[in-house]
């Protein structure tokens, strides 16, 4: 029996029933690893066989379950790298408090996932380490930054994984690799722990096979970190209670600007579709303006990279970690333009022009929710491109995700759910919401999910 | 005041500031793409007008001045060895560093 194929709720209702036990499923999942991965390469890491010795007695909500994480989230028990040269033998001393609740919790962590070097990028083509391959067609990138983690679920590696998305590294990956990839609002989740990228806008989330699980895992991630400044304080509701509450009546929002040229024809079919299932179910639809998502690419070009220029500055390799010369030309060019873009002279010009055009994106966003609840479009303008598209491309990332980035910016939470096949690659529907609309944003996803079969398919890998 | 062209010169009074060295075909290189980086961000100034009177957002999650009170919690401390444990140079309980001079 295959288990490691099984989402997270039929191996918890598996395990209550006392059909198995979940050390037979991590043990199953890293059987998966050992054959999948020298091809996929989407672990860094992984458990050791003995290590499942220890599941026997795991209580809590995951009871021993496998999930995998990404290599950007602190973890004592494994190496953690971000996938660069400059962490390669970095041994943390601490869990990150994400990785801290979900052990809590039960999880077995199966490995650490690949990524873009320290998350920069869209393909996890950027890996020090070398890509991962997509499960869906192997001559394909996964997408990324947490590419690791989607490929992982894609290919039943492992029943859920998590991952981290600044603007698009959860979503478009989960796209690509046809799974449901949730990024919750901004300070949901606590970032304590995790390899800074841009600190104000880096959100972790879950990355799973169906709805249900992304909810079930954000009820165990989310919650106010006091060691996280920017936590939230709000109080975590249970995400699964009203996922089949209805939707009817809810408003919509459909931005005319997101499906324009640059946006792959049967992408946009494939999404229109979604968008007509979801009228089905009850929804009014209704074509709405945003700004142009392409200022949205501007302001995280330099958003993004300012603060990254100043979170790679701690990589001094003294404390920790290698010298900067091993980092790879992928992030020192960002580092360059980020020391630029906030350099005397230049600051006024860039950065601070870039934060009042992010006021004009939130506010976008504001108005436009007062007259729908939620705003759905494409994930990403493609489905996954083969391994190379990002050879000479250095604003690649940023081009990738021009349909992310406005809502990542703003803080907002987004997931990604399979709706459809563009010439046998997944295409992924982007859902967005208000601040903190976690609920509705996967209620809506849930029953769209629920009315179609995209989930149940998977890779061969 | 934006400039498109970022010239070598520029490149290296960058990498002085993020402490990078670069190679020559490196400082050639990022020139080229630094500067095409810079003009694809041009395009905010279509904004000016839009923006001229609003402030900037630098955190989205609406908090100010997180505060904990001044305490030492002794279970989340590190201890000494821990803390050096990644370092490839100590000397005696010490994290060493490069001389300065």
């Amino acid at each position: 029996m295959e288990l490691n194929k099984l989402t997270l709720k039929e191996a918890l209702e598996g395990l209550k029933n006392k059909e198995f036990k979940s050390a037979e499923v991590a043990a199953d999942c890293l059987k998966s690893i050992e054959k999948l991965n020298p091809k996929l390469h989407a672990f860094l890491a992984e458990a050791p066989t003995d290590a499942l010795n220890y599941i026997g007695s795991a209580t809590g909500l995951l009871k021993g379950l496998p999930l995998a994480i990404k290599d950007n989230i602190l973890t004592k028990q494994f190496i953690t790298t971000a996938s660069s040269n400059v962490l390669r033998d970095f041994k943390p001393q601490y869990d990150a408090t994400v990785a801290g609740k979900l052990l809590d919790a039960g999880a077995f962590f199966v490995g650490k996932t690949n990524m873009d070097a320290w998350a920069h990028g869209s393909s996890t083509e950027t890996s020090d380490f070398g890509p991962t391959l997509n499960p869906w067609d192997t001559g394909r990138l996964p997408g990324g930054s947490s590419g690791g983690s989607a490929a992982a679920v894609a290919a039943d590696m492992c029943i859920a994984a998590i991952g981290t998305e600044t603007a698009g590294s959860i979503r478009q990956p989960a796209s690509w690799c046809g799974v449901v990839g949730f990024k919750p609002s901004y300070g949901r989740v606590s970032r304590y722990g995790i390899v800074a990228m841009a600190s104000s806008t880096d959100s972790p989330g879950p990355i799973t096979k169906t709805v249900w699980d992304a909810a079930y895992l954000l009820n165990i991630m989310a919650g106010f970190d006091k060691y996280d400044g920017t936590s939230v304080r709000e109080a975590v509701p249970d995400y699964t209670a009203k996922l089949s509450d209805s939707i009817k009546g809810l408003r919509i929002g459909i931005p005319k600007e997101y499906f324009g040229g640059g946006v792959d024809g049967k992408v946009s079919q494939k999404v229109l579709e979604a968008v007509k299932q979801l009228e089905k179910l009850g929804c009014i639809i209704r074509e709405i303006s945003l700004l142009d998502p392409k200022y949205a690419i501007a302001v995280y070009t330099i958003i993004q990279r300012s603060e990254v220029s100043s979170n790679l500055a701690r990589y001094d390799g003294i404390r920790f970690g290698n010298e900067r010369s091993e980092f790879s030309e992928e992030a020192k060019r960002r580092i360059m333009l980020g020391t630029y873009t906030l350099s005397t002279g230049y600051y006024d010009a860039y950065y601070k022009k870039a934060e009042k055009v992010r006021t004009l994106i939130v506010e976008d966003f504001e108005k436009a929710f007062k007259e729908v609840d939620l705003i759905a479009g494409p994930v990403s303008p493609t489905t996954a491109l083969p391994v190379g598209a990002t050879t000479g491309q250095s604003m690649f990332g940023e081009m990738q995700d021009v349909l992310v980035e406005p809502s990542s910016i703003a803080g907002l939470p987004g997931i990604s759910v399979p709706c459809g096949f563009s010439e046998g690659l997944p295409v992924g529907l982007d859902l967005m919401g208000p601040r903190l609309s976690e609920e509705l944003v996967l209620r809506a996803a849930y029953h769209f999910e629920q009315s179609t079969c995209w989930h149940k398919e998977r890779a061969n890998g | 005041m934006t400039t498109n062209n970022i010239s070598k010169d520029d490149v290296k009074r960058i990498a002085e500031l993020a402490k990078l060295s670069l190679s020559d075909r490196e400082i050639t290189k990022f020139s080229g793409e630094l500067s095409e980086t810079i003009s694809y961000i041009d395009i905010l100034t279509q904004l000016n007008s839009r923006v001229e009177n609003l402030g900037e957002t630098y955190e989205v999650s609406g908090l100010s001045n997180v505060f904990r009170e001044d305490e030492v919690d002794r279970s989340r401390m590190l201890s000494q060895k821990e803390t050096l444990s990644n370092a490839k140079n100590t000397y005696q309980g010490y994290f060493m560093v490069p001389k300065i001079f």
